[in-house]
């Protein structure tokens, strides 16, 4: 039982932070949102020198060797800039299916990209009408020789308008929510038959809707079992969870010290609001909120590596029951606490909460994964 | 940074865990399991079995008894008591007066209480809360005038959890009314059969007597019975309530509490199934488990800081502990309630053994104390400083508002 960093941790840690001080500001920030994919290429190169984007892979093929820790680290960190670079696209979406599902040629050939930020990588998966159903996919993958035909239309593809290469989710058999039948495809973002309209989202990302029509993909496109995908979706999206946790609490921190600061600087009949014990109440009941969010982060980290798909499923569940209610709450109260200036759109505390406010919204919200968790976890026998 | 127990540790765990299964008199474990009242002597057995054992004071420091544990271990051992479910060593004495004693008290009052306290030869309680002094504890009244190798108290305490079987009761007293009112106070051991001193039960709203008003009359009370420096006990008492960090989130007992939910949750019928296949019950049960196993993590995140403490201060994380851990206590009483259901209504009030009925209980047998529970655990977010007491602490002592 140990909860302290490694020195190795620490240093990765606090060279990030670094980083993101000098070239994270609030305004400067504003600057990268302004190009034309919305986040900063010269960060992006960044990150590769610091060995970001390489920082899960394993170092036989150009990787950091990073566990879930140093993607917790990573997460929290730009979770506490506010960041718009596609790190978690790329590399804790893209890299987690690589890592799980590719094989080592691909993973030869596109590993050292990513990590040296040559390569961004998208998910496309969400459907119009699919919601946080991750067998829900109606997109078709027929075969064609020793390759694969798409055709099918993904919606609010994170980064999906900027990525050289999608991750495409797709039905080679079977019904629209059966489990059996998933495929997990790579393909060219410029490939004939794929139409992108990207826009950007009301946390100042981008995602994108991409249509797919008659789109070839060769076999060295094919990530995992064809037909048998499900749980290596399953497993890259708990991970990915795990990742949004960390940003999610990240996030929530600077909201809590924003209004601390707030309240002891604010003056209002002539004292410090932060005077009055209503509101130092609500601020206590932030700093709950928020404690208990980053323990079950650190749960979620703890259990990303868990083989065992039910149990793991189970806990980052309830990891982002935990992260959804806690965000909602520190938000919310972030802004109430704030008044009017919480309002504006040139403050940052709102940015904070629209980005938490939209995590609770990536691979199924608060009540999704307590409906999951009450229907899977809650039987006397796995209690 | 690995939040798994290492191997040692899941082995000291099996070790402790083997013993209380071999040695709780299983009649104890049942009155707990199903929250049902102990007997005095139920307490006092397994305390005495502990001690045998040399885990009856396992926080203390070695000489005196304690067992070197660390931190984890500490933690493991009180979540294995909780989880049996067992009783905790008497915390009056074990994790309040016993360490202050350990801290601040001559070698005379170590030597006389400490063994003692560990064998529970003696039990004690605790004379903080009085009528006029309660979330306000400093404002307390209860005098104690020096007269020669005597000091002479009188005033009255209030909420003196089992005072009807202690022995001695550690006070907090004023010895100088005209002193600023944190700093007139002291730390005084009374005998409860000093004449003058009486007790008085007060019932509870679900008819349990846990509580009892403590009357001091004139009570002649030996000088030697200070602890440490005379008008100091107010440092000394905080010194007491800083100390226990972690005891009071009772994940543990949260824990089993959870399981006891399932278990009749499952016998229990809703129309034609289960009570435990309701989509909503099993929703609201499963909030409740997130919300316990966040506590528990945080928790296990102060336990492992506890290592790395220089100072007394508490940790942020730790603050969280008594108000999340007594909210999620009385969430799980409330879906007893839910389990219970229309039988929650019979009052039956517990028995002591010898005055047991024959007859047999209305509705479900384990349905008698489940109202009761609810409404006796009002209390975990009262003592021990009111949950907005709490908060107040936090406010200032953290968020340096």
């Amino acid at each position: 039982m140990d909860f302290d960093l490694s020195d190795e941790q620490r240093l990765f840690k606090e060279s990030l932070e670094r980083l993101l001080g000098d070239r994270y500001a609030f305004e400067q920030r504003k600057g990268y949102g302004q190009s034309p994919v919305g986040w900063s290429r010269d960060l992006w190169a960044q990150y590769a020198e610091l060995g970001l984007l390489g920082l899960p892979f394993p170092e036989g093929y150009g990787g950091a060797g990073g566990g879930y820790v140093e993607t917790m680290i990573a997460m929290e960190a730009f979770g506490r800039a506010l960041t718009l670079e596609p790190f978690f696209a790329t590399v804790v979406l893209g890299g987690g299916f690589l890592r799980h599902g590719g094989g080592a040629e691909q993973c030869a050939e596109l590993v050292p990209k990513i990590a040296e930020g040559s390569l961004t990588l998208a998910f496309a998966h969400t459907e119009r009408h699919s919601r946080y159903d991750l067998a829900d996919i109606e997109t078709k993958a027929v075969r064609d020789g020793s390759g694969w035909v798409l055709e099918g239309e993904k919606g609010v593809v994170l980064h999906g308008d900027s990525a050289d290469k999608l991750i495409v989710t797709a039905r080679t058999a079977g019904a629209r929510r059966d489990r059996d039948g998933v495929g997990v495809f790579l393909v060219d973002g410029k490939a004939d038959g794929v139409s992108r309209r990207g826009y950007p989202t009301q946390d100042g990302l981008r995602a994108a809707e991409i249509a797919f029509a008659q789109v070839r993909v060769g076999s060295e496109g094919v990530l995992g079992e064809p037909g048998a995908a499900l749980p290596l979706v399953e497993r890259v999206v708990d991970e990915a969870i795990a990742a949004l946790c960390a940003e999610a609490v990240g996030a929530m921190a600077i909201m809590h010290e924003l209004t601390i600061d707030y309240l002891k600087t604010r003056r209002q009949f002539g004292r410090e609001i932060g005077s009055f014990q209503i509101l130092q109440h609500r601020a206590v009941d932030m700093l709950i909120a928020l404690e208990q969010a980053r323990s079950m982060a650190m749960f979620a980290t703890m259990m990303a590596a868990e083989e065992n798909g039910a149990e793991r499923g189970n806990a980052i569940s309830a990891a982002k029951v935990q992260i959804g209610r806690s965000g909602k709450f520190v938000g919310q109260q972030a802004i109430q606490l704030h008044g009017g200036i919480g309002m504006t759109m040139e403050y940052k505390l709102g940015h904070y909460f629209k980005r938490v406010t939209m995590i609770d919204t990536m691979f199924g919200d608060a009540d999704h994964h307590l409906r999951a968790l009450a229907r899977d976890g809650a039987s006397p026998a796995a209690g | 940074m690995d939040l798994r127990f290492t191997p040692e540790e899941l082995g000291f765990r099996d070790e402790v865990r083997a013993f209380f299964r071999a040695n709780l008199p299983e009649g104890i474990r049942t009155k707990l399991a199903e929250g049902k009242k102990l007997a005095k002597d139920d307490i006092v057995i397994w305390q005495r079995i502990l001690n045998k054992k040399g885990w009856a004071v396992a926080n203390w420091p070695v000489e005196w008894g304690g067992t070197g544990w660390t931190p984890v271990q500490q933690y493991i051992f009180q979540e294995e008591l909780q989880l049996t479910p067992a009783p905790q060593p008497l915390g009056f004495g074990v994790t309040m007066v016993g360490p202050v004693v350990i801290a601040f008290g001559s070698e005379e009052q170590k030597r006389r209480h400490l063994p003692a306290i560990a064998n529970l030869d003696v039990w004690w309680c605790q004379g903080f809360s009085e009528p006029g002094a309660g979330s306000d504890l400093a404002s307390l009244r209860t005098a104690a005038k020096r007269d020669g190798d005597y000091y002479i108290v009188n005033g009255q305490k209030t909420w003196t959890t089992l005072a009807q079987h202690a022995d001695w009761i550690f006070c907090l007293v004023r010895t100088d009314p005209q002193a600023k009112k944190q700093e007139g106070i002291s730390f005084l051991l009374i005998d409860m059969k000093t004449p003058g001193v009486t007790v008085r039960p007060i019932i509870t709203i679900e008819g349990g007597h846990e509580v009892n008003e403590v009357f001091f009359d004139d009570a002649k009370v030996p000088a030697e019975n200070l602890v440490g420096q005379e008008n100091k006990g107010w440092d000394y008492a905080k010194y007491l309530l800083g100390r226990e960090r972690t005891g009071i989130a009772r994940v543990g007992l949260s824990k089993e509490r959870i399981r006891r939910i399932k278990e009749l949750a499952a016998m229990e019928r809703l129309g034609d199934k289960p009570l435990i296949e309701d989509e909503r019950f099993r929703e609201k049960l499963a909030a409740v488990e997130v919300e316990l196993k966040a506590l528990e993590m945080t928790q296990l995140r102060v336990v492992a800081a506890e290592r790395h403490r220089t100072d007394n201060k508490p940790d942020p994380a730790s603050s969280i502990l008594k108000i999340k851990g007594s909210e999620i206590q009385q969430a799980t009483t409330e879906l007893l309630m839910e389990v219970v259901g229309p039988y929650a209504m019979p009052y039956q009030p517990e028995r002591d053994d010898e005055e047991r009925w024959n007859e047999p209980s209305i509705g479900p047998e384990w349905a008698g104390p489940i109202a009761p529970t609810y409404f006796n655990w009002r209390k975990t977010s009262i003592y021990g400083g009111t949950n907005e007491i709490q908060k107040n602490i936090i406010a200032k002592a953290i968020l340096g508002l």
